[in-house]
């Protein structure tokens, strides 16, 4: 590949950790602060004039895409690397035309390169350094003293759930949070943080009002049934019981995973979001390879107010290999190396509402725990009610309820009335839309703002 | 074992006190096997959820057949609308542009190009329509009938409906229902709508409902009317002289002032022309001793402000409100330069010459206007306004004004000008522009701080063309700091220049996005791509 395919402004936008940075880097996506720009190969650099005395040095690597600037901002990527691309993306015709690289591109390019070369020897030279712990049977012995305490947190909460429906969960939307703060504030004792924020979400479902005590039921049921999972791991196969194991909370290193075997394909980039709760910011992409039928979910995580690192142009086809998580039902994966990016072809082909619904529950029976399964509803319109909104099938009966306030909005508005295709997650309380591909568009737009 | 709405029910209640069907044991063994019985419940729940009957489908938007944004001008759009809501966030600007005040102008010239609103962005360009009424005729008009499609399904977003509804109802002849049943604001809006389209239908349709309507909205109503004032109105607004409301009766009697040819004008005309007489030192001005109940009923306003004496403010209403045709044939066929030019003795200039400012304003009388500004004071002289310039420069001639103010802040600087720029058309003439941007440049030598200036470099950042964005990057070298000047002040003008050529180039950018050609043969058919 000589260079790469020029992506979209709404790509590059995409990328921007947060609302300001995005009207940072669109300011800044203007010839006059940038002096000696160019692009070669998957580098793409330039000079922005900041307010200090000297330019600052952006380069991106479009491959990762990675990025680098000498300005003193957190924010990832800047404002200025955004500017950058934005320019970039306005084409051959553009601001910004094929140069050599300068000394201080070439530098970082060669340093990324030999790294990467580097990772790619390194599971081929045998179990290196990287792949295995220093010392094996310290690591066992730390392993093994995890799984005991695991063990013993979900024995307590088992008791605690018992006493629980013994006493009633009447009185539980008196009790406010305090109760489950202090259950999970014991399971993340037991090291087990995955049960942890399942309490901890108990404690919200009274706050949602309606018909409370069934949801409630439904979750404590599902709580119950991971713990009772756990105790009973040695008797579950190996892909459930993977899947129990990281519902509970334990994760797997993602440098292990692709020293494993991956799984090379076309993988559309899908949909980007992040939600935050006061520790940490989680990003979530979707990835699709339409050709095998496999979805793949991405998790990037970044500390409180920072966006994580992870991001890809939306709608963009990376050709890349990705590793699943163990589990009985692989959804959760990482990404590994990518061989080259391009732009989607064609709208992936979609399903009607029930099949989608037929899907969802099958997948439940692999993971009962599932809260989000990714699914391309075809020809669907959305249709306004008085509490919620539906998706419907446009020439049939059929309709999901739409998750969540807001994306309806943007949905409609794309729809008109008329059919469109949408991809989102099919959940409990419904489907949550996450873009959508008006008529003649194969760029999937989105629906989170 | 029971159903899910029997296990809920234990749930509640706990199962010490009430046990689902079929489950034996104590009390703990119990909500084990109530867990278990809900654990295997739930996944059938959701497992075997069945497809839910869809509700009454929405109608399909009417096909919309404005081409679409072009893409970078799409992009403009929807960062602008993005910058609208994260401005709360913003602290001293420094010398990035001010993309706020765009929206506006974006929106305007998007709609004189003849674009239609992606989808995409309809319910971020809604809300935004919906914080700044401002802007909703242009946003609505970009938005289109997907716009107004979309609107009617979210009740935040009914403005649009009324608005759309005002101008679907004059166009479609349902405007006597709108008129009977709409609220106050719609009413409003459709009677304005009427007077642009067919003024004597717009009256009759006030006619027919004027003696129910309350008179708050009586006195809004009349006052739609200056929109098409025409002496067709002049019989109706006689009647209303007599209205019970005397906010009514005085809006009433202002507008039939602004008709020259009406009976109330030859009233006034009558009155004003008795007060004033010509003796060979000057203008002789006789006020009236007495404001009786028919100049009262012209309009007339008995009591003063306090601070003012009597004779003077009924004096200056008589003057206000009749023809300034009446004074050449008063004052010996003198043309109004020449009249302005007479004395006027016993110090009654400044209430005679303020009242033909109001006059001339009030009747859009250009000869006067140009008569009372005169020429912009020469720089020595000291600047004593007569009446309000800028008011005066308005009823001019767009070229005239620009040419007038630019003169003006060449001789006296900015101090005075904000008003008086506020009224120029936008963008400013090439010399206006000069005079403003040397205008700075002087202050700035002359040591000020840029802050002083910043009411003239908002508008400046609004209104300069932005072809001027060179000659203000010229200024943007932090230059020497002037001996006597504000300390630090070098640095600030610097990064304001810095500011306004930034937003003056961001406006010409955003202009020539609008107007980049779609290519032809566009292979996108349909609705428009987002």
């Amino acid at each position: 590949m000589d260079t790469e395919a020029r992506w979209t402004a709404d790509q590059v936008l995409a990328l921007a950790p947060d609302a300001a940075s995005r009207k940072a880097g669109a300011r800044l996506a203007t010839p006059a602060p940038w002096s000696g720009t160019g692009v070669a190969g998957a580098a793409v650099w330039g000079l922005c004039k900041g307010s200090g005395r000297t330019p600052y040095q952006t380069v991106v690597d479009l491959g990762g895409p990675a990025f680098r600037c000498s300005c003193p901002s957190r924010k990832f990527p800047c404002k200025h690397a955004l500017g950058l691309l934005l320019l970039w993306a306005e084409g051959d015709g553009g601001p910004i035309a094929a140069a050599a690289e300068p000394e201080w591109v070439e530098q970082w390019t060669a340093a990324r390169r030999k790294k990467a070369d580097e990772r790619a020897q390194a599971p081929s030279s045998g179990s290196g350094k990287a792949a295995g712990p220093a010392d094996p049977d310290a690591a066992r012995r730390r392993a093994d003293r995890r799984a005991i305490r695991v063990e013993g947190g979900a024995v307590e909460l088992e008791q605690r759930l018992a006493d629980l429906l013994r006493g009633g969960l009447a009185g539980a939307d008196r009790d406010g949070y305090r109760q489950w703060d202090e259950i999970a504030a014991r399971m993340v004792d037991a090291q087990a943080p995955g049960l942890a924020s399942r309490v901890r979400e108990l404690g919200a479902v009274t706050a949602t009002g309606g018909d409370w005590p069934s949801r409630m039921l439904e979750e404590t049921a599902l709580l119950h049934l991971l713990a009772r999972g756990y105790l009973g791991r040695e008797r579950l196969p190996d892909p459930l019981a993977g899947t129990v194991r990281a519902r509970v909370g334990f994760t797997v290193d993602s440098a292990e995973l692709l020293a494993g075997a991956t799984i090379r394909g076309h993988w559309q980039v899908l949909a980007q979001y992040d939600s935050a709760d006061d520790r940490l910011t989680t990003r979530r992409i979707w990835l699709y390879d339409e050709g095998a039928g496999r979805f793949a979910l991405l998790l990037s995580f970044g500390a409180a107010g920072r966006a994580p690192e992870l991001v890809l142009p939306l709608g963009a086809v990376l050709e890349a290999e990705v590793a699943y998580y163990p589990s009985a039902l692989p959804l959760r994966a990482v990404l590994g190396p990518q061989h080259g990016t391009a732009q989607a072809e064609s709208v992936p082909r979609g399903m009607p509402v029930a099949a989608a619904l037929d899907a969802y529950g099958a997948a439940l029976a692999d993971d009962p725990w599932l809260d989000a399964w990714p699914v391309v509803l075809a020809d669907v319109v959305p249709i306004p009610g008085a509490t919620r909104w539906q998706v419907a099938d446009a020439t049939g009966e059929d309709a999901i309820p739409i998750a969540g306030a807001g994306p309806q909005w943007r949905l409609a508005a794309l729809s008109g009335g008329h059919p469109l295709t949408a991809f989102g997650e099919l959940g409990p309380t419904g489907f949550r839309p996450l873009c959508a591909w008006p008529a003649a568009s194969v760029i999937p737009t989105p629906l989170t703002a | 074992m029971g159903s899910w709405d029997d296990l809920v029910g234990s749930a509640l209640l706990g199962t010490e006190r009430r046990r689902p069907a079929g489950v034996v044991g104590d009390a703990e063994e119990a909500a084990v096997a109530l867990l278990d019985a809900a654990a295997a419940g739930v996944i059938r729940r959701r497992a075997g959820v069945t497809p839910a009957a869809a509700g009454t489908r929405p109608g399909l938007a009417p096909a919309d057949r404005r081409p679409d944004l072009p893409e970078a001008a799409r992009r403009r759009l929807a960062m602008l609308l993005a910058d609208r809501t994260a401005d709360a966030a913003r602290g001293r600007r420094g010398a990035t542009p001010n993309l706020a005040e765009l929206l506006p102008q974006w929106l305007a010239a998007a709609r004189r190009e003849g674009y239609a609103a992606p989808h995409a962005l309809l319910p971020a360009l809604l809300d935004a329509a919906r914080a700044r009424t401002d802007l909703r005729t242009d946003a609505l008009a970009l938005a289109g009938p997907r716009g107004l499609w979309l609107a009617a399904l979210n009740p935040d977003w009914k403005f649009a409906l009324r608005a759309g509804q005002g101008a679907a109802a004059a166009e479609e002849g349902d405007a006597e229902q709108l008129w009977e049943e709409g609220l106050f604001a719609e009413r409003i809006a459709l009677l304005t709508r009427m007077r642009l389209a067919d003024a004597a239908a717009a009256l009759a349709l006030l006619e027919s409902s004027w003696r129910t309507e309350r008179a708050e909205d009586r006195l809004m109503f009349l006052d739609a009317l200056r929109t098409g004032l025409s002496p067709a109105d002049e019989e109706f607004l006689e009647q209303a002289l007599n209205d019970r409301s005397r906010n009514v009766r005085t809006t009433a009697a202002e507008l039939l002032s602004a008709l020259p040819g009406s009976a109330l004008a030859a009233r006034m005309a009558e009155r004003a022309r008795s007060c004033v007489s010509l003796s060979p030192e000057g203008i002789v001005v006789e006020a009236p001793y007495a404001c009786d109940p028919a100049m009262e009923r012209d309009g007339v306003a008995a009591k003063p402000p306090s601070g003012r004496g009597e004779r003077a403010w009924w004096f200056g209403q008589l003057v206000d409100a009749a023809p300034l045709s009446t004074w050449p044939a008063r004052l010996g066929g003198r043309t109004p330069e020449e009249i302005i030019a007479l004395p006027v003795l016993d110090d009654w200039q400044p209430d005679l010459h303020a009242a033909w400012c109001r006059a001339a304003v009030r009747q859009r009388d250009t000869g006067w206007a140009r008569a009372l500004l005169g020429p912009p004071p020469k720089p020595a002289a000291p600047v004593t306004a007569v009446g309000d310039p800028a008011k005066l420069l308005s009823i001019l001639p767009g070229p005239e004004r620009g040419a007038w103010v630019a003169e003006f802040i060449a001789a006296h600087g900015l101090s005075e000008a904000f008003q008086m720029l506020s009224v120029c058309a936008v963008p400013w003439s090439r010399p206006l522009g000069r005079a403003v941007v040397d205008a700075l440049d002087i202050a700035r030598e002359g040591g000020s701080y840029p802050w002083s200036f910043s009411g003239v470099m908002g508008l400046a950042e609004r209104c300069l063309d932005p072809d001027a964005a060179d000659q203000v990057a010229v200024l943007t070298a932090a230059a020497e700091e002037p001996p006597d000047g504000s300390p630090g002040a070098g640095t600030y003008w610097s990064e304001a220049f810095q500011r306004l050529t930034g937003t003056l180039r961001l406006r010409a950018l955003m202009l020539a996005e609008l107007r980049v050609p779609q290519p032809s043969g566009s292979s996108i058919p349909g609705p428009g791509r987002a």
